[in-house]
């Protein structure tokens, strides 16, 4: 049900549609369990997803014909402006 | 007498030019008539005001740098030296500087390049791409100076405390600004790891955003892989870079609410699905429940046992199943529920069949003993009066020599009355 790759948002709409699924009423009692086992593993990976970004903030790097060279951290205060 | 010297044409153009070549270089302010664009680049037309006419000239090399279009009934101020031009005999300015009047430059170049793109369709709203509604890396195209990038990122670790950010740090006005802003915009697209880029800077006059108004940006946004918001100047103010973006944000603060949700609004959302997700599960055992509890009171119902068995069955199956926390509990404790009622049925049934045989029992006792046959094992009789065979009650209903036949517990005989 939840492929390795999956994007946050195509996630939470599977979510969506297995909770109305459940709440329509109409299947039996296997249907729902393995609707709700399925519905508790999106859970799990979409929360997993809010945390798995590192948080980081840079700034790149470029060389005096503008070209990219790389990146390094950035801090957001008014000490950068003194430096730059 | 003497002749006077005749002149050929050639000449006396020749004589014309010469004076007319003395002018100095000049300034002339004048309306565009009588415009033709050449294939060749070259530009021919008249400036003219209420009274006077006189033809221009404008080279390609000198008007490549044009950076507006010319049109009949433009006002402009035009800087160059007059000739004369002897295979027409006319004479021209030939310029090599021109500047509108009247409309400022910018503001003309504005509108122009604004019908063109649109003309082209690079505001079209269908093309517009939707932002990613979590993204894992979000590119910043903008100065790395004041207050523009340090609003942004306040605000987004803010809202997101685990994000990531990267600066491609530019010029946002002067000389070589425009080519700045398009070269690290192409770089974030083309890199491909960013899911989203905010374009901006701070607010200004026309001129100090004029950057985000030129046609290179405007075509580098377009041409980007990623969606683009843009947050240039104060919110009254709209580049041609605000109607190229996928989503134009009125302040850079904005940009970075339209980048991402608040983290806490994410977790909310979640928590909201696993408590319906429960709650259905739930009733959807209670619906069950309800059914088992009508099964066990409705009693003797044809193949109740089978049923029974069936349901019995289901409920095992569904508790083999693993992924389960609370429900799991609930699932044996059902189970349990079905055993103990199938047995309390079985053996309410034995004890219904019992009494029933023994109420029949009892029943058939009275029965039989008010059967009027058994009277007659006591010794009474049954006279029926002949020939209509009625019970006689009443002795005052026979009268003397009736016939009457008497019916005993063993054989019937027949008297005559006295």
């Amino acid at each position: 049900m939840v492929e390795k790759e999956m994007k946050f948002e195509t996630a939470l709409a599977k979510l969506e549609e297995i909770v109305d699924m459940l709440e329509s009423g109409d299947i039996g009692l296997d249907e729902s369990l393995k609707h709700y086992e399925d519905g508790m593993k999106l859970l799990k990976y979409c929360t997993a997803k809010l945390d798995e970004v590192e948080k980081k903030i840079e700034i790149l790097v470029k060389d005096k014909s503008g070209k990219v060279t790389g990146s390094k951290p950035f801090k957001n205060d008014e000490e950068q402006d003194k430096l730059l | 007498m003497q002749t006077p010297r005749v002149l050929t044409v050639s000449e006396i153009t020749k004589q014309i030019k010469g004076l007319i070549q003395q002018f100095d270089s000049v300034w002339i302010e004048g309306e565009i008539s009588n415009f033709v664009p050449h294939s060749s680049g070259h530009m021919y037309f008249s400036l003219k005001d209420e009274k006077s006419v006189i033809r221009a000239v404008f080279f390609k090399n000198a008007n490549q740098y044009l950076k507006f279009k010319l049109q009949d009934g433009l006002k402009v101020v035009v800087h160059g030296n007059i000739d004369l031009y002897e295979k027409s005999g006319q004479y021209q300015i030939i310029i090599d500087n021109m500047e509108p009047k009247g409309l400022g430059m910018l503001q003309l170049h504005f509108e122009q390049l604004k019908e063109q793109l649109r003309k082209e369709g690079l505001f079209d709203r269908e093309r517009k791409r939707v932002l990613p509604v979590l993204p894992r890396k979000i590119g910043v195209v903008t100065s790395p100076t004041g207050a523009v990038i340090r609003d942004i990122l306040n605000v987004l670790q803010r809202r997101f405390s685990n994000v990531h950010v990267v600066l491609n740090p530019v010029k946002v006005q002067g000389e070589g600004a425009a080519e700045e802003v398009a070269e690290a915009i192409n770089y974030m697209s083309r890199e491909g790891s960013f899911e989203v880029l905010i374009v901006g800077r701070g607010g200004g006059s026309l001129e100090d955003l004029w950057a985000f108004n030129e046609e290179i940006v405007a075509r580098a946004i377009y041409a980007s892989t990623i969606p683009v918001i843009s947050a240039v100047g104060h919110e009254i103010d709209y580049t041609i870079a605000d109607f190229v973006a996928d989503v134009r944000a009125p302040t850079p603060s904005a940009a970075a609410e339209l980048v991402i949700e608040k983290k806490t609004d994410f977790i909310e959302k979640l928590r909201a699905y696993e408590v319906r997700l429960k709650n259905d599960l739930t009733n959807k055992y209670q619906t069950y429940k309800e059914k088992l509890d009508w099964i066990r009171r409705s009693g003797l119902a044809m193949g109740l046992k089978r049923t029974l068995e069936i349901f019995k069955e289901r409920v095992a199956n569904a508790a083999k199943s693993p992924a389960f926390l609370r429900p799991k509990e609930k699932l044996s404790q059902l189970k349990q529920e079905v055993d103990e009622s199938e047995s309390k049925l079985g053996r309410a049934i034995k004890h219904l069949l019992e009494n029933r045989r023994n109420e029949v029992k009892v029943l058939s006792g009275k029965v039989e003993s008010l059967n009027p046959l058994k009277i007659l094992d006591r010794g009474y009789s049954v006279t029926l009066k002949l020939p209509e065979k009625k019970i006689v009650k009443n002795a005052l209903e026979l009268k003397k020599n009736d016939e009457i036949e008497l019916k005993f517990a063993k054989g019937t005989t027949n008297a005559i009355v006295k």
